[in-house]
């Protein structure tokens, strides 16, 4: 694996990344899925680095993935959890930025609940950043292991139709999809009420669509989104009854797909809002346990990746194993 | 002391003059100009000053900005700001009330015009607000603070939100000829909002302001001036469709003006790519259409003033996440080059560009300055129209460096600006 090509230095969206980029790490994280199945899990190719998780905005799963995977390649891993009270005074980011470079760590893998914020302490530190979901900018990570999921179903990504539906507006996962998504040749529409469809959709290059019946025709992907239960309270949507009744995925709805459409979630669910269980559960279609399966071994190919580049940076490869 | 401008363009836009020729200042007042005024001419006690054949025109009314003292002196003072003015051509500064306290009680107004003589460089005055505390509920004593100083009324950097309360201050207002003026921003349609709603806003996961804010507020605001018959400002407009309720306004014949800012003609929402805290305002820059837009409404004379919105912010305002970053640029310092692009560009005549920057402001205010007028106050700015440079807002004048127009080339540079015949800058000898 000396030949991989990588050339980031951080992850922090997946706009600006080709198509040979986002290939690589799918490739790689294909072998990390053959390992993290085995009775034996444990490699130290990351032996002596160390991974800081920087959360500014709760996480369980995302933050518990990233510690799993680095675990899994031996490196050292922290998990910090920044309360939410502690940032509304802005200088306190870049400082807490400046507090963790200083302690040479070798990867932050970091979350905010602010658009840009992960990019500024990229700016501001020394090691390799990953954006594990900044505001309702991107969530690089979690569109690679959609891409993955489905790559390893269907077979390929060009050409798909894929509907992403729900409150895309607010969607970090919604952004990195559609971005990852059309750069490996897929078709996206996205299929929401109006008040949940973001400014100027049509200029991402998506099919804007209302109604579920008419979106979801033919396609082959039905990626559901979380609804976030703050903006239930505004007046973007009367209810959750009349949400489910017109947006929410069930049987029924579901008709208008490919026969043999999968049914994808970034979890957590609120079933019966978004999804039925119905279909959130139907083992043939639903592969939902799968993305967070991919997660895993994705963002080991991530931490694998850059930390890769940063031994290269520093010309000192005698700790380097084989990864495949 | 008497002392001569010779060998200047001599251009005063409420006379409409443009003519080679010298200015002559007996102690603080214009005392003669015209071509007659020549270094040959002169008295022997006559200090003279050649101006090597720049532009010596009223010294620029800047009508926006915000000093920061009282409150937030480490942002500026009013020290400061004086100085950074003077560097730009300007011999007056109107201040809006939001300083802390809020200037909404005449201890203020006092306060900040007894720190003004002792700073003593360039005019200093200020705007009360429209409502005790700035919070939109009750009406400050107009009448005192006029008294006082208060030049017209605004709640700063927050929009009249109560259609009633304005209704009541337009009218109230009229008992003292005062003017309102608005931050025409619907309070709940920019709720949230960091930038212009559009593509870029899509791309960056920001909560975008659409411009709807701005022409929902001036829609209301024209019904009631047309209802009060009172004297309405609107500022900092950056939008078509906002500049088509003003442009709807004048054809009816009522009483309201508006003014623009540079970042309003010489930037647009592409400038926040990145997200570039340096180009977060209030109002978001908007697209280039609106950009245009801003342009033309300043040819067509529906833009009467354009100032400065000068809003220094320190670095921890500004090197945050761009939702907490605190809107505002500073543009005391780069007022006139940013302005003077519009003529360089062929879009506007000199004159019609200074008029917007000296007289127009000056009369909207009641202010007796901006005019080349014999007996009128000697404030004046020196400046040479053609020379290329870059702007350089970190090695600025100011106390706050927070403005996106580092490097950018412009043409047209301050060389000298007085007040009252007093020099207060002088380009350095370079």
């Amino acid at each position: 694996m000396a030949d991989i090509i990588f050339p980031h230095q951080h992850i922090l969206g997946i706009e600006g990344m080709g198509p040979d980029a986002i290939s690589t790490i799918l490739d790689l994280s294909e072998s990390y899925v053959d390992l993290n199945r085995q009775r034996d899990k444990k490699r130290s190719d990351l032996r002596g680095r160390t991974v800081i998780n920087v959360f500014f905005e709760s996480s369980t799963r995302t933050r518990t993935s990233f510690e799993l995977a680095g675990k899994r390649l031996g490196a050292d891993v922290i998990n910090i959890a920044v309360e939410a009270s502690a940032i509304n005074k802005g200088e306190t980011l870049l400082d807490t930025a400046m507090t963790l470079n200083a302690m040479h760590p070798d990867v932050l893998v970091v979350r905010h609940p602010y658009s840009g914020a992960v990019q500024l302490i990229s700016e501001k530190v020394e090691c390799a950043v990953i954006n594990a979901g900044d505001g309702w900018h991107e969530h690089p990570t979690q569109a690679l292991l959609d891409a993955l999921t489905i790559r390893r179903r269907v077979g390929k990504l060009a050409g798909l139709n894929v509907a992403i539906c729900g409150d895309v507006a607010h969607s970090r996962v919604a952004r990195s999809n559609i971005l990852l998504l059309h750069t490996m040749g897929a078709f996206v529409r996205i299929v929401a009420p109006p008040t949940l469809v973001p400014a100027d959709a049509a200029k991402l290059g998506v099919d804007v669509y209302h109604d579920m019946a008419e979106g979801l025709k033919g396609v082959d992907i039905v990626m559901m989104l979380r609804i976030q239960t703050e903006r239930m309270r505004g007046s973007l949507f009367p209810s959750q009854r009349e949400y489910f009744r017109y947006f929410g995925l069930d049987a029924e709805k579901l008709k208008a797909a490919k026969p043999d459409a999968l049914i994808m979630h970034p979890g957590p669910m609120n079933r019966g809002i978004e999804i039925d269980s119905d279909v959130a559960d139907d083992i043939n279609r639903s592969v939902i346990p799968e993305q967070v399966e991919m997660g895993v071994a994705v963002r080991m190919a991530c931490l694998d990746l850059l930390t890769r580049n940063v031994i290269a940076n520093f010309d000192d490869d005698s700790s380097k194993g084989g990864a495949a | 002391m008497r002392r001569a401008f010779v060998n200047a363009r001599l251009l005063d836009p409420a006379s409409g003059l443009d003519q080679k020729g010298g200015l002559l200042v007996l102690g603080e007042s214009i005392a003669d100009i015209g071509p007659h005024i020549r270094p040959g001419q002169l008295a022997p006690d006559i200090e003279w000053v050649d101006c090597h054949g720049h532009c010596l025109a009223p010294g620029l009314v800047d009508m926006r900005t915000q000093f920061r003292e009282p409150g937030e002196e480490h942002k500026e003072t009013l020290d400061s700001i004086s100085r950074a003015a003077a560097s730009g051509g300007i011999t007056a500064l109107v201040g809006l009330p939001n300083t802390r306290p809020v200037i909404d009680d005449v201890a203020v107004v006092e306060f900040v015009a007894r720190r003004a003589r002792e700073v003593k460089l360039v005019k200093i005055f200020v705007y009360g607000g429209v409502t005790k505390g700035l919070d939109g509920k009750q009406l400050v004593e107009m009448g005192l603070l006029r008294e006082a100083g208060a030049l017209a009324f605004t709640d700063g950097l927050h929009a009249v939100r109560n259609a009633q309360v304005m209704r009541n201050a337009l009218s109230y207002a009229k008992a003292f000829g005062a003017l309102i003026i608005q931050h025409p921003e619907d309070p709940d349609l920019a709720d949230g909002g960091h930038m212009n709603e559009g593509e870029l806003a899509t791309r960056l996961g920001l909560a975008g302001i659409p411009t709807a804010a701005e022409s929902v507020l001036l829609e209301r605001d024209r019904r009631l001036v047309a209802l009060t018959g009172g004297r309405y400002h609107a500022a900092h407009v950056s939008s078509a469709e906002g500049l088509a309720v003003i442009r709807r306004a004048k054809a009816q014949g009522l009483r309201m003006t508006a003014d623009t800012a540079p970042p309003y003609f010489a930037l647009n929402d592409l400038e926040v790519q990145g997200y570039r805290t340096f180009a977060k305002v209030s109002p978001p820059l908007r697209s280039e259409d609106d950009r245009l837009a801003v342009v033309e409404a300043l040819q067509d004379g529906t833009i009467d003033v354009i100032a400065s919105d000068h809003a220094p912010h320190d670095q921890e305002s500004k090197r945050i996440p761009f939702a907490q970053a605190e809107p505002g640029m500073v543009g005391v310092e780069t007022l006139l080059p940013l302005a003077l692009e519009l003529y360089h560009k062929g879009q506007l005549p000199l004159l019609d560009l200074l008029r917007k920057m000296t007289v127009a402001p000056a009369q909207l205010l009641g202010l007796p300055l901006g005019t080349l007028g014999i007996g009128k106050p000697a404030d004046l700015v020196l400046f040479d129209l053609d020379r290329p440079w870059r702007l350089d807002v970190k090695g600025g004048v100011g106390k706050s460096k927070n403005a996106p127009y580092d490097g950018r080339p412009v043409q047209g540079q301050v060389r000298m600006t007085v007040v009252d015949g007093r020099i207060v800058y002088q380009v350095p000898e370079n």
